[in-house]
């Protein structure tokens, strides 16, 4: 029979399978793929919170969803085209994020009665017409891979690991894709290990052409390039692009970077990637503690270093009193928080925009500081550049939010060239300020106080957590001095508002009947929720929010501009509250926290009811 | 500028003193440990640009106010952890930690630990005097069981730590005691901890006047110094008494208290501080001296080890890095590996 090949805009395939099969790694090679064809790409991995489940089971399933298309892509997609099942747990868990008439490319091997019982599965979905809805490709995968290297002499479990490859294979095959991009990662990632590379190169060989030879689909698809602005692009995670703006900022200011932090997730990655990069000038320190890991920053920024510690929300609770003590000396300091389900432990591997409030508010006493929030993945470089420029000009603590979401997720970037990037100015004092007299506390006319390290001659001074006397900084229990230096501290961070841009809108008019309002990591969902009810010629538009605190100046006249502004969050109405509250609007609410990202769907329908 | 450069007059301990008031209470044993400080700081040829002290919360954390140097009063427990940072991007300057019982053993216990583990080259100078001051007079985590206190009116139930011992469970590198009333002592004992590359961790028996009068006077006073306290020095045998009449054997890894008229002084334990098991024994001498043959309370270096510092490592691994790979350039960084046009 003759293939015929299709031409589609845009297709969502969930890789999914246990956590020892390698869907993670199928994943990311299926989206270098597609990225270097010029499609447009979002991608969103969905792992258990164990390390390694018991196999089979529900619990270890994980899972990668990309959505790749011809046209502008803004999500991982909602529902998926095509569902990858490695074993039954994966179809179980998967099944209702499929579509109606969508396709499922099933590894019979995965569907053996100890993998139906593993995941309390009676009857073999795979042969009760159960799945009749949908269009089902049976492959005896973990078969085809062993009579595939039954000559290599590798052992069974070690061919087993493989079996990955024969499925990103075929689905290059079906989506008419080169495997050369994967056999170049295979290559580099084997390059000591050439039995185990030949093995891999051999199964991705026969998955393609397990689709060239079998009859199993008669139509291959064809996914064009996307219209990207003209430039070069290279695929970024949120946690990445973090870790390459810290070390833009060390560049950008000349300060060694000190990076203090304790394992946590979804924050880890962070210091992974900057732990790579200690010849640029890079000092990563695995502290014993979330409170040592921010104290060892506080000290780092003390003798001069670009000052940064991360963590997600547990570890920021922890992480309180030092910020405290950050806002009070008035020291440069970056805080990360990639935020992930609270309260509590929470849900560790799941996203959530729950820790605003606590950004703002986290604090014993009137504790003030910046804080900006990314959008995207690759937005995460931009902001945290900013959080590292705003920290060193104002001499202030600034908090930095991603969340789980952006955080693992991918998207294509059009990265910057270092001539591209700003300067950040560090100044640091070197001569008496007050006549006779150091006085660390006097304000130039950003009402930020000089930096003076120790090894500089004459500047010898002393700050600590207690009330500081204006201008001289010595020990003030005086009342006056004490509202004067609350409302100063205060009174610089909203200076911060002189320093960065006016909110703009990101889609739609400048005022009118409604606006969505979005921060974090919502801004790819309701991007493309505001271009659909746009198609549909409802009037809405779509602003998003970087700047945390302070607000751009002109955010107050721009939602003024609406008759309705929707806000929605991944949290039960943190930013809704600030907004009805700063500005005197009734903001209408929509709010989920199920531990995963909103559709655009979820948020298009809300927008047609309140448009109604 | 002038050609010349001004060689700075050498530092006195008046160049020390800063314009704030000393607000310890009257008769406080932290007067006699600033003093001794700022008798020795001049003599180590340090400019004080270079000194830095950092402190936590309590009444001994007010020191680096006192002190005309860079400084910093932080958060309770912290100062341990703020000096890991500073001297980890600062490996030029001089660290000084001053915490108390509570800010090192409790509320900073973690990080205490962990500092010694990493063995940064910083000087830690506890002040030690068995109570919350700071707070109004709680039992802290080295009062002795049983103690009485407004927290305790029925006596502490806790077992106190044995601040030398626990330095020595984590594997401290420089590991000393000392007390606030006898200043030749401690200035000794200061020269000695600054000295030592690494953690020197330096425990001062401090008096309390006010909340826990009293506590070291058997160690301190002169009726019962040389009976109830054991000067230790490198080289030496083991030797107290108020006549210096009585000495300390080891039977195996047991110290046996001897009189000296009975025993040859070449069968005494000669102190070594090299040996990091007789120290951990001799850490232990830690005897309630109102019970019967009680040991006396050891004062002096305990323990000395060369180890490799947390700071140099890092920044060791730092340079072989850029030898290796050079500075790095953050175009080739930011384009990363795969990458793709779109014209």
């Amino acid at each position: 029979m003759e293939n015929t090949t299709e031409v589609l805009e845009q297709v969502i395939i969930k890789f999914a399978g246990d956590s020892g099969d390698g869907m993670q790694l199928t994943g990311t090679q299926f989206t270098t793929t597609a990225a270097l064809l010029g499609n447009d790409l979002s991608t969103f991995p969905d792992f258990p919170a164990e390390i390694r489940a018991p196999i089979g089971t529900l619990a270890g399933v994980s899972g990668y969803q990309l959505h790749f298309g011809s046209v502008n892509i803004y999500t991982p997609g909602d529902t998926c085209d095509v569902l990858v099942a490695m074993n039954a747990a994966a179809l179980k868990a998967n099944i209702k994020g499929l579509k109606k008439g969508g396709t499922i490319i099933a590894n019979i091997d995965g569907f053996d009665p100890k993998n139906l019982r593993l995941a309390n599965v009676a009857v073999n979905p795979l042969d009760d017409n159960s799945l009749d809805g949908f269009r089902l490709i049976k492959i005896d995968v973990t078969k085809l891979t062993r009579a595939a290297l039954s000559e290599s002499g590798m052992g069974t479990k070690e061919i087993d690991r493989s079996k990955n490859m024969f499925v990103l294979g075929f689905l290059y095959w079906m989506y008419s894709r080169s495997l050369d991009a994967s056999i170049k990662f295979l290559t580099e990632k084997f390059s000591k290990k050439p039995e185990i590379l030949d093995a891999n190169i051999r199964i991705l060989k026969a998955g393609y052409a397990y689709g060239d030879t079998t009859e199993t689909i008669i139509t291959r698809y064809h996914i064009g390039a996307a219209p990207m602005k003209p430039g070069t692009y290279r695929s970024i995670m949120g946690n990445q692009a973090t870790a390459l703006g810290l070390i833009a900022a060390t560049q950008q200011s000349g300060l060694p970077m000190f990076y203090g932090t304790y394992p946590i997730t979804p924050a880890s990655d962070i210091l992974h990637e900057l732990a790579k990069y200690k010849n640029m000038n890079v000092r990563t320190f695995q502290a014993e503690d979330e409170i040592a890991a921010i104290c060892a920053t506080i000290g780092a920024a003390f003798g001069g270093a670009l000052a940064v510690t991360a963590s997600s929300g547990p570890g920021i609770a922890l992480k309180g009193e030092a910020m405290g003590l950050g806002v009070m000396l008035e020291m440069p300091l970056v805080i990360i928080n990639v935020q992930r389900g609270g309260p509590s432990t929470g849900l560790p591997t799941k996203t959530e925009q729950s820790d605003l409030l606590q950004a703002l508010h986290g604090r014993n006493g009137e504790a003030p500081m910046p804080i900006v929030a990314a959008c995207t993945p690759s937005d995460c470089f931009t902001m945290v550049l900013e959080a590292c420029r705003i920290a060193i000009e104002y001499m202030t603590p600034v908090m930095f939010l991603s969340d789980g979401y952006i955080a693992n997720g991918a998207e294509p970037w059009r990265f910057p060239t270092q001539a591209d990037l700003p300067k950040i100015k560090v100044d640091f004092a070197k001569d008496k300020n007050g006549g006779e007299k150091y006085l660390p506390y006097k304000r130039d006319d950003k009402l930020s106080r000089p930096w003076a390290i120790p090894g500089t001659p004459g500047l010898e001074h002393r700050i600590g957590g207690l009330e500081k006397q204006h201008e001289t900084g010595n020990i003030s229990y005086e009342s006056d001095n004490h509202e004067f230096m609350v409302r100063m501290r205060e009174a610089k961070v909203n200076k911060v508002a002189d320093s960065i841009p006016l909110q703009n809108i990101d889609n739609g008019n400048e005022s009118g009947k409604l606006l969505v309002l979005g921060w974090g990591s919502t801004y790819g969902a309701i991007k493309s929720a505001v271009i659909a009810a746009r198609a549909q010629g409802l009037d809405v538009s779509h602003a998003h929010v970087r700047y945390m605190k302070p607000f751009p100046k002109n955010l107050g006249s721009l939602v003024a501009g609406f008759d309705k502004v929707l806000i929605p969050e991944m949290n039960t109405g943190q930013l809704l509250g600030i907004i009805r509250n700063e500005f005197m609007i009734p903001a209408i609410g929509l709010n989920k926290i199920k531990g995963n990202p909103f559709s655009a769907t979820e948020i298009l329908n809300k927008i047609v009811e309140v448009s109604a | 500028m002038s050609d010349i450069m001004s060689i700075p007059a050498p530092l006195t301990s008046k160049d020390l003193v800063t314009d704030q008031d000393v607000r310890w209470c009257p008769g406080c044993g932290d007067y006699s440990i600033l003093k001794q400080v700022q008798t020795v700081l001049p003599e180590l040829g340090l400019p004080r640009e270079q000194i830095v002290f950092i402190s936590g919360i309590g009444c001994s954390s007010r020191f680096p106010y006192y002190m005309e140097t860079y400084g910093m009063h932080s958060i309770h427990g912290r100062a341990t952890a703020i000096a890991s940072g500073l001297k980890a991007t600062r490996p030029d300057l001089s660290v000084w930690i001053v915490t108390g019982d509570g800010d090192a053993t409790s509320i900073g216990g973690n990080h205490f630990i962990h500092l010694l583990r990493r063995n940064f080259d910083v000087n830690v100078l506890l002040f030690n005097n068995q109570i919350y001051g700071l707070t109004k007079g709680q039992y802290s985590p080295t009062s002795e069981e049983g103690k009485i206190t407004k927290s305790s009116p029925y006596g502490s139930v806790d077992h106190p730590f044995n601040p030398a011992a626990l330095a020595m469970g984590a594997d401290g590198t420089f590991i000393a005691r000392s007390m606030d009333r006898d200043p030749v002592h401690l200035k000794d004992m200061l020269r000695r901890a600054n000295a030592h590359k690494g953690t020197s961790f330096l425990e001062i028996y401090q008096n309390c006047n006010v909340f826990n009068d009293g506590a070291f006077e058997i160690f301190t006073e002169k009726s019962s110094k040389k009976q109830e306290t054991l000067m230790i020095e490198n080289g030496k045998p083991l030797i107290y008494g108020a006549n210096a009449e009585k000495g300390i054997k080891l039977d195996g890894f047991k110290p046996v208290i001897v009189e000296l008229v009975n025993t040859s002084a070449n069968d005494l334990w000669i102190h070594d501080e090299t040996d990091r098991v007789k120290a951990g024994i001799l850490a232990r001498f830690f005897d309630d001296p109102s019970k019967a043959d009680h040991f006396p309370r050891p004062f002096g270096v305990f323990y000395t080890e060369n180890r490799a510092c947390y700071e140099d490592g890092m920044n060791q691994q730092v340079a072989d890095l850029i030898a290796k790979k050079g500075q790095g350039s953050l175009d080739a960084l930011l384009r990363g590996r795969d990458t793709w046009e779109i014209v």
